[in-house]
């Protein structure tokens, strides 16, 4: 608890001690007014002296429609009607519940802070005067730092000494630690477990990934959601309104009908209290801040709450294939050498190998890691890229032709028709036909289990996206049971798609696209929401979507949009609770069933309310 | 053209919501702010504004700051 909120907690015990020895010495012995009024009035400003000095300084700078004047005017007017208990009473239960609002923001804040609790607070960098414990933002780019066990990675580097295995939790909720080695990149904000690293800085602070992900998650609420700008509106109107209400029930009924005075003035008092549209303007900010905090915990980053908003009213998905729903990395599913030829499977990969091995396309690399052993050198001469075909090279003094079929069409080759899915390579010399290679994009573990949460979510129109070729596309989504699927797109070819489902939306269904974002920028651009995956060490890709997903994880498409729907049902209880519990309150204040006492519940206890039930929307269960 | 540049402040005892939502927007009408966003969780103020300005800004805003919230003060970061 801080310093101030302690004062203010002893102030209002003071003040409600006070109050009920006022009371309790009254009820016994009928205090003559003026000691019961001097007592009551001690009470009442050692309770709410600090709002009354705010409202006499808001009179003067002409704040009429602040909160404290309005409460001070409501309780100096029950004095007046000479309702001496209710007055101090409605003072103190009025700063009993700001007391517990200011208590709830504060636990909340703190709350979510410790959430995105991945700031580093020091490195230890290594100088020539020795090992200096400074602030990360003090250290410059290529000087090495330490990083111990238990330590938090200060900035992004390279490890140039030591291994060790890390925890990136706090990045992409992935419990799982990663193994890192001499060489390998680190990211600031993971946690170095197990041994001392040497890490050579490659940015600075400011510029690295976990500032980078903390500047966004705080800023997220300067995007403002479409309910919060309607409670902006709404409070803006609501104050003055209700204000003017009060004034007219104080008036009308007195001076048209001759009905008592004091009577509909203390209803109007209760107006006042009524007045601030605090719960509102509190709970809905930080039930967005609060969803957007769980989120990031469980490696989602959400950029604006008007994403987090929007996401919520999905109605078409489209996923893009590889890299989303598949690995992106190409393997050997099969190698089959043609029988009639004389070549087993070990010479037939050793032949595709050396013939690629001067070309970086991805196939090259996944023949690489198949093939293990050592390149030799002088194996190979004569590479050459035959494009769109493949590539014709002498591997050991043979020219060896490794692509398409059309490129054998084009030697005049002859084989047998395989459909299989996948990318095949065929593999011939000038005059026989030597067999082909599998080679296949795998699915990721957990796709299915996104297809199937997304559904759950009610997403009824998922559609899948790729360049890669019909049989493939079709094998993919069959697996995943996805139905809409449109494939051999070009780069171009995917914002077309995305226009033409834009067309078949309804106006407040949202179109959201999920992709690697590495080349699919336009349609992330394009689409209302773009998503992109596998977020972590990648810049470009948190650049270009409006919210990330740091892991290679396409469930947590679907943990996002529960987070989104729970969020927003917390948002809209919010606002139901707290304006209809307002309204019903002025209605019974107007007809005179409601106290002073109610009001002040409808007021504060309402927000102090509210306000426990935002924090709701940090707590996020991870799998759906 | 004007050269804008973001900076940070923390608004301390920041309290009221509604009262930052006011500052927020008086900051932003003011002559010289691009833009103005309080964030009230976070009790940060980020200001899009011309560098030469910084000091007539920062002396403005801690009026309208006072105006609404007498208690908040405002510090540089």
């Amino acid at each position: 608890m801080s310093k101030k909120l302690k004062k203010r907690l002893i102030r209002i015990l003071t003040g409600g001690f006070v109050f009920a020895l006022v009371t309790f010495l009254n009820v016994y012995f009928e205090l003559p007014v003026y000691v019961l009024l001097p007592g009551y009035l001690i009470a009442y400003f050692i309770t709410g002296g600090d709002i009354v000095k705010k409202a006499l300084t808001n009179i003067i700078k002409g704040q009429i429609f602040d909160e404290n004047f309005l409460m001070v005017l409501a309780t100096v007017g029950a004095f007046l009607i000479k309702e001496y208990p209710e007055a101090v009473a409605v003072m103190l239960f009025y700063q009993v519940g700001e007391w517990f609002q200011s208590f709830a923001v504060n636990k909340s804040r703190k709350s979510i802070t410790a959430l995105m609790d991945m700031k580093p607070d020091f490195a230890n960098v290594i100088r020539s005067e020795g090992i200096l414990c400074v602030d990360p933002a003090e250290v410059e780019v290529d000087e090495m730092i330490l990083v111990k066990p238990g330590e938090k990675i200060p900035l992004d580097g390279v490890v140039i000494k030591g291994a060790s295995s890390v925890d990136t939790k706090a990045l992409t909720g992935e419990s799982l630690p990663r193994e890192v080695f001499e060489g390998e990149k680190v990211m600031s904000g993971c946690i170095n477990i197990s041994g001392v690293l040497e890490v050579k800085v490659y940015s600075k602070y400011g510029e690295s990934t976990v500032a980078k992900i903390l500047d966004l998650v705080e800023n997220a609420n300067s995007k403002k959601a479409e309910s919060e700008d309607f409670i902006s509106k709404f409070a803006k109107y609501y104050t003055p309104v209700v204000v003017i209400l009060a004034v007219l029930l104080a008036l009308v009924p007195t001076l048209f009908f001759g009905e008592p005075f004091t009577k509909w003035v203390y209803r109007a008092f209760s107006f006042l209290v009524i007045s601030c549209p605090c719960a509102l303007v509190i709970s809905i900010p930080l039930s967005f801040f609060g969803g957007i905090g769980g989120a990031s915990k469980v490696g989602v980053l959400i950029k604006g709450s008007n994403y987090l908003e929007a996401l919520s009213k999905t109605e078409i998905l489209l996923l893009d294939k590889t890299g989303t729903l598949t690995k992106g990395n190409f393997v050997i599913q099969e190698i089959i050498p043609n029988p009639s030829a004389n070549i087993n499977e070990e010479e037939l990969l050793e032949l595709a190998f050396y013939a690629e091995s001067y070309s970086n396309h991805p196939i090259s690399k996944s023949l690489e890691s198949r093939y293990k052993k050592e390149r030799v050198e002088g194996r190979v001469e004569l590479a050459e890229e035959i494009a769109g075909y493949g590539i014709s090279a002498v591997v050991d003094g043979q020219r060896i032709f490794v692509g398409s079929a059309r490129l054998m069409e084009r030697q005049n080759i002859k084989i047998t028709n395989v459909i299989k899915s996948g990318t095949i390579l065929h593999i011939a010399t000038e005059q026989e036909y030597l067999g082909y290679i599998l080679i296949a994009d795998e699915i990721r573990e957990d796709a299915l289990l996104a297809i199937r949460g997304i559904q759950k979510m009610g997403i009824g129109k998922i559609v899948m996206l790729t360049g890669d070729n019909q049989v493939i596309a079709k094998k993919v989504a069959d697996e995943l049971g996805i139905k809409e699927v449109y494939a051999e797109l070009l780069p171009g070819d995917k914002v077309e798609v995305v226009e033409r489902l834009f067309q078949s939306k309804s106006s407040e269904g949202k179109l959201v696209f999920v992709g690697d974002g590495m080349n699919d920028a336009p349609v992330l651009a394009r689409a209302d929401i773009g998503i992109a995956m596998g977020g972590l060490g990648s810049d470009a890709a948190i650049e270009a979507a409006d919210i990330v997903i740091m892991t290679d994880e396409p469930s947590k498409i679907a943990t996002a949009i529960m987070i989104s729907k729970k969020t927003l049902g917390i948002v809209k209880q919010n606002i139901v609770f707290a304006i209809g519990i307002k309204v019903l309150v002025l209605i019974l204040a107007a007809v005179g069933i409601a106290n002073m006492w109610l009001a002040v519940f409808a007021d504060v206890g309402v927000a102090v309310i509210a306000i426990l039930n935002a924090m709701r929307a940090m707590h996020i269960k991870v799998r759906v | 053209m004007d050269i804008f540049m973001k900076k940070t402040f923390l608004l301390e005892d920041l309290d009221c919501a509604h009262c930052a939502g006011k500052i927020e927007e008086d900051i932003a009408n003011m002559e010289g702010v691009h833009s103005c966003s309080v964030n009230f969780l976070t009790q940060k103020m980020v200001l899009d504004i011309a560098e030469e300005d910084l000091k007539i800004i920062v002396k403005q805003a801690k009026k309208i700051i006072k105006k609404y919230e007498p208690d908040v003060s405002l510090v540089e970061q």
